[in-house]
């Protein structure tokens, strides 16, 4: 018998009787949509997050122009097309990325970055500096509605960003930039 | 060696033991903070418990689903029954593409079914990639927590490790400066590897695609720049919908280390162009637990770790004590089932205070579970002679009026006359660390019928 029959199986004989799927409760923060923007970005702010306007944001990209700079946003100029590139590795020496992000959810920070806005699935990985641009009109209240604001299956890879890379391995000692971006700023358009 | 002995080993050290204890504590406390942010915890407890049950009575039908989806894709799906056969499906897959060097990001199953040795064997080198992780492979030790596997050391003894094995400063223990040692050592891995294995936090039957949760970003730098990825999942990590993931994925952070999300919650669905992606769906006694009917809920666990950082007995006694490849009050209801005999111990590794239950975002029973399992070891006469001895004997005593009053009063006598060793000896552990309240000259039965004479 293949294992997967076994499984299936031993699955069969085993599990217990049915139980319902429960139906999921509306978005819990549907009601406070004003206050939306400020979570998100006290949410973002405790995770060592920093905000820059859609109006500082070509000269502060500007300041990295000696490094190399990948952008996908209108109006910010990068060094480095990321569609005349086909290996993902020769994305390894990238110092700064800004790519926009289709949602933001208030409650945690989260910002959906599909296949489709990251070009490659590793860009926002390896960059050493992530900038991200989403619309104040993209917001949603929790995750329960971002998953109904998006198709996760519509790329074949797609992340939710809540923050620079950290890690805290080391006797709990809050570390940013473990393996991903040193840095992550957010421009809410 | 016991549960208990091997704790007894850990508490030699005061300072550290204290140490570990208040480390863990602070994440505890970090967790209560954000989730009583959230008005609505409990319920939403409840939705993640109600859908983990449909999850676990439709099992069948919905692996059947995620897998035509997946392949549907372009994801190769495999079956393992046990260990064995995970490490060499995952194996065949490395040797069809001469991998002989893999990255590897935190997957417990993994490390359930060792498949670090098992490659090695096989002349491949497996770099573990979550800092943790690394640290841990090091020093050659098993992770002594599920979500910070490193909790046990300090960051002198990291410091002297790199030192010896990465070249850093001799001395230096900074955590910012070893993370960045960390990180330029593992950047080269990444680049150089061909094939990336993660662990999975959830899979969708709805959409075949599966869900990794890091704050490092590891797993991500590993899979995407790697041609093949593997993700390596238990049966029981299916979930029916992708809106099903908003609930957890609320859940999961904030239990696990009071973040309202983790850093980096990845959907992968299918391969990258030109690449490969295979999912390994593993068994290794899951569906003997399924058929446990008081023991199956432990199967709806999402791997948070908050029952650890909440437990006084783990949070005391250290990850390593358990003797298993998940520790605290979450190992110890899945341990026993596994084999009664070596890990029945780890159902006594519990005061019952009930704390590991009242924090699981999934809703599971487990100080009761535990309570079970401590049956089960007595049912099956595993209980060593310290427990079952004077446990017969309390049993005699307690079931007859008489002979309590009078071993009640014989043991006043005798307790206060007693030498020492009659209580603080090795039958006893209880004495090891207590010393007994001072004997009162009567009962409370006598005391009772003395002062309340008249009203009788
Ligand atoms: S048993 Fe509950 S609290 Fe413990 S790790 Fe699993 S989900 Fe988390």
């Amino acid at each position: 018998m293949s294992s997967k029959r076994n499984i299936l199986e031993r699955i069969r004989a085993n599990k217990p009787g049915p139980r319902p799927l429960p139906a999921l409760p509306p978005d819990p923060l549907a009601g406070a949509q004003e206050q939306w923007e400020a979570t998100f970005r006290a949410v973002l702010a405790a995770s060592k997050t920093t905000f820059i306007t859609t109006a500082d944001l070509p000269s502060y990209v500007r300041g990295f122009e000696d490094k190399t700079i990948v952008s996908t946003v209108a109006g910010v100029p990068g060094n480095l097309d990321p569609h005349s590139i086909a290996d993902p590795l020769q994305l390894a020496g990238v110092e700064l990325a800004v790519l926009h992000a289709r949602i933001g959810v208030a409650e945690n920070g989260a910002m959906w970055v599909s296949e489709s806005e990251a070009v490659h699935r590793v860009l926002p990985f390896i960059t050493q500096h992530l900038i991200l641009v989403v619309k104040r009109d993209d917001l949603v209240g929790t995750m329960h509605e971002a998953y109904r604001a998006i198709d996760i299956q519509e790329t074949g890879f797609g992340v939710f960003i809540a923050g620079p890379s950290k890690t805290a391995d080391i006797e709990q000692s809050l570390v940013i930039g473990a393996h991903g971006p040193r840095s992550l700023l957010v421009c809410l358009d | 060696m016991t549960h208990a002995e091997r704790a007894a080993d850990f508490l030699l050290d005061e300072a550290r033991t204290d140490w570990h204890d208040e480390s863990l504590w602070q994440v505890r406390g970090k967790r209560d903070t954000i989730v009583h942010a959230i008005p609505e915890w409990e319920a939403l407890r409840q939705l993640g418990s109600d859908i983990k049950d449909n999850v676990l009575s439709n099992l069948d039908t919905y692996l059947e689903q995620f897998e035509r989806q997946a392949t549907a894709n372009g994801v190769t799906v495999h079956w393992a029954k046990d260990a064995a056969e995970h490490n060499r499906i995952v194996h065949s897959i490395l040797a069809r593409h001469r991998v002989n060097r893999i990255v590897k990001s935190k997957s417990m199953l993994t490390e359930e079914c060792h498949l670090n040795q098992y490659l090695k064997q096989q002349g491949i080198e497996v770099i573990d990639t979550d800092l943790g992780e690394r640290i841990i492979q090091l020093r050659k030790e098993p992770p002594s927590h599920i979500v910070m596997p490193a909790i046990h050391l300090k960051k002198e003894e990291i410091g002297q490790l790199f030192y010896e094995q990465l070249g850093t400063d001799e001395g230096a223990s900074d955590p910012q400066y070893l993370t960045e040692a960390a990180r330029q050592h593992l950047r080269e891995k990444f680049l150089a590897a061909k094939a990336a294995i993660t662990g999975v936090n959830f899979a969708v039957a709805e959409t075949g695609g599966i869900v990794v949760c890091t704050n490092e970003g590891n797993a991500d730098m590993g899979v995407h720049l790697a041609p093949v990825q593997i993700h390596c999942m238990g049966i029981e990590k299916v979930i029916p919908q992708a809106e099903h993931l908003g609930v957890f994925t609320r859940l999961l952070g904030r239990s696990a280390t009071g973040q309202p999300i983790t850093i980096y919650t990845s959907h992968h669905h299918r391969p990258k162009e030109g690449g490969e992606m295979h999912v390994v769906i593993v068994d290794n006694g899951r569906t003997e637990q399924l058929g446990r009917e008081e023991f199956r809920n432990s199967l709806k666990c999402i791997r948070c770790g908050a029952c650890m950082n909440t437990c006084p007995i783990y949070r005391r006694s250290g990850g390593h004590s358990y003797d298993h490849t998940i520790p605290g009050p979450i190992g110890s209801i899945l341990s026993p089932g596994i084999d009664l005999k070596k890990h029945g111990d780890l159902a006594f590794a519990s005061t019952l205070c009930g704390s590991c239950s009242d924090v699981c975002p999934v809703k599971i029973d487990i100080h009761d579970q535990l309570y079970k399992w401590r049956q089960m070891v007595s049912e099956e006469g595993l209980l060593p002679k310290t427990k079952t001895i004077p446990l017969a004997g309390a049993g005699t005593v307690l079931s007859h009026n008489g002979l309590y009053n009078i071993m009640g009063k014989a043991a006043r006598v005798a307790l206060s006359h007693a030498p020492r060793v009659l209580v603080y000896n090795g039958m006893n552990p209880w004495g090891k660390t207590r010393e007994l309240p001072e004997v009162p000259k009567e009962s409370f039965k006598e005391w009772y019928a003395r002062t309340h004479k008249s009203k009788f």
